[in-house]
């Protein structure tokens, strides 16, 4: 094979889509990491303030004295950044390449009015780029509300319990939660399979359906989970 | 049956293009798809006007020539099936049928329907071959092959090289075809010297026709007419996933 200069084509592929795709999949599971931990803390919510607060204190206290207070709390809030950084990075990245591809118009790029849904592609797949803005700007909003005490509505609180539940007695802040997850449910329905995917995993009829089940079951603990406590806080059964 | 098409009619790769409606009676439902636009072209030669450029060869459902968006679905209606193994009784008299070309930045349309498809070809020579001397025929069953490969290459050398799963991607990516080029040969003994090698060059080419990054929706899988699993893409990008690390091959 004359490919000559193989280092050249290492550092090519290695800005290749495919190489674009690992990234935002290993990084897109790093943040589902963080969800599940993110979600069993949520939860601490029903052992009541001393119980949340306590386990809030305890996420800055990790690995001392080894650490500095709240050290290994900021190390992973490093990598989490860095993981959005990356994922959104590539997402930009890979949408623009589409986009070009298809003269701009992806899916709909023919003339006629029929089968504008392809044959088989699901919502989920194709929600995946709007999906993500629809998530980057809740985890904005979010994160001044919830950990920076930026905007609080409800009052402000130096307690992590009394912000959240606060906040979750106000119908829209439910319901911008609500429609922020559903928008995540969606982007991980059809992401971790994708990430799987594009890690090189789907490699039989068998396993393809192992994937997409996980995905499905992974959706769906990760969206439960985080809708059981502001739906508790909203009903009153924690106040 | 009497029918209505719509056409894309396009004069050439500078020119805009528009729909043109034609009506074209008298169909026999056992007409194949491309039968139906020999009447329609007959017609519009006994009028004095220009025929509708689309590309065939075999009309038998092996050289990939074919290539028509029928009602927004490469190939037509029918899963497995190539635009020249499509028959009229699939579709209703009196239908209004949209005929378009593979929509892709890096098919330019050439004349109406039919579009330049070398940015397929440049992938497979980017890699899509063997180069390592293998010597003469070997003798049947001295290198052995286990049954699991043999299919999985079969499978995926039955590839048609058409295009349909680059026109019905909504991000306008080749992965499915490229996929089947590679993994023929990755799985195989005489392919695995240059397994690496290849995936990463053909992975390149890819990109550098412009072919857009696959985000794993199956679209392609739904149209190609020999049903290349969707699989292939995941060999192929678990190869270049394990190839990029390597400092010498
Ligand atoms: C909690 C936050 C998020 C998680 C857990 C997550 C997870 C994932 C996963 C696992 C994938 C699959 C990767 C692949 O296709 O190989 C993915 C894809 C993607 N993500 Fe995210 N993501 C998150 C936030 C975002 C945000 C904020 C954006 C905003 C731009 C975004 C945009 C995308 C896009 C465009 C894709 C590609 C989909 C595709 O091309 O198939 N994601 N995400
Ligand atoms: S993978 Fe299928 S649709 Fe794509 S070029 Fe090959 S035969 Fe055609
Ligand atoms: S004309 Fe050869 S495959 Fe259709």
């Amino acid at each position: 094979m004359s490919t000559g200069n193989v280092a050249g084509v290492r550092s090519t592929a290695a800005r290749s889509s495919v190489a674009l795709h690992a990234a935002m999949a290993v990084t897109g599971l790093i943040m589902i990491l963080f969800l599940l931990a993110h979600m069993y803390g949520n939860l601490k919510v029903f052992e009541g303030q001393q119980g949340f607060d306590g386990y809030a204190a305890y996420l800055r206290e990790i690995a001392q004295p080894l650490l500095p207070h709240a050290g290994a709390l900021w190390i992973l809030r490093v990598i989490l950044l860095a993981s959005v950084l990356l994922h959104i990075f590539s997402a930009f990245t890979l949408w623009h390449r589409s986009r070009s591809a298809t003269g701009g118009k992806g899916g709909w790029r023919y003339e006629t009015t029929k089968n504008r849904r392809g044959v088989q592609r699901s919502y989920a797949s194709f929600t995946m780029r709007w999906g993500g803005v629809v998530i980057g700007l809740f985890v904005i909003y979010h994160l001044l509300h919830l950990s920076a005490d930026v905007i609080a509505p409800g009052g402000a609180s130096a307690s992590p319990y009394q912000r959240m539940v606060n906040g979750f007695q106000i119908w829209w802040v439910v319901l911008s939660y609500v429609i922020a997850l559903i928008a995540l449910g969606f982007h991980l329905r059809h992401g971790i399979w994708s990430a799987f995917a594009s890690l090189g995993a789907n490699k039989s009829v068998g396993t393809r359906r192992f994937l997409n089940q996980l995905a499905t079951v992974v959706m769906l603990i990760i969206l439960v989970g985080f809708l059981v406590p502001p739906l508790a806080i909203f009903a009153g059964w924690v106040s | 049956m009497n029918i209505t098409v719509r056409i894309w009619r396009q004069h050439d790769q500078a020119a805009a293009g528009r729909m043109v409606s034609y009506k074209v009676d008298g169909i026999s439902p056992d007409m194949s798809f491309l039968e139906m636009l020999d009447v329609l072209n007959d017609q519009l030669t006994a009028a004095g006007d220009d025929p509708v450029a689309f590309d065939h060869d075999c009309r038998e459902g092996i050289c990939g020539m074919c290539s028509l968006v029928i009602n927004g679905i490469a190939h037509g209606p029918e899963a497995l099936t190539t635009t020249c193994q499509l028959y009229m009784r699939h579709f209703d008299d009196g239908d209004t049928i949209d005929i378009e070309p593979w929509r892709s930045e890096s098919f330019p349309i050439l004349r109406d329907l039919i579009v330049d498809r070398s940015a397929m070809d440049r992938i497979i020579q980017a890699g899509g071959y063997i180069s390592a001397p293998t010597g003469s025929a070997p003798d049947a069953a001295a290198t052995l092959v286990p049954k699991k490969n043999a299919d999985r290459a079969f499978d995926a050398a039955v590839c048609i090289g058409c295009g349909a799963c680059i026109a019905a991607c909504p991000n306008g990516s080749g992965m499915l075809f490229t996929g089947a080029k590679a993994n023929h040969l990755g799985v195989l003994p005489q392919g695995q010297p240059e397994r690496h090698e290849r995936a990463l060059a053909m992975v390149n080419q890819h990109d550098a026709e412009g072919f857009g990054g696959c985000t794993q929706i199956g679209e392609c899988t739904a149209v190609c007419p020999v049903g290349i699993p969707l699989d292939v893409i995941s060999f192929l990008n678990a190869d270049v996933l394990s190839a990029l690390p390597r400092k010498t091959d």
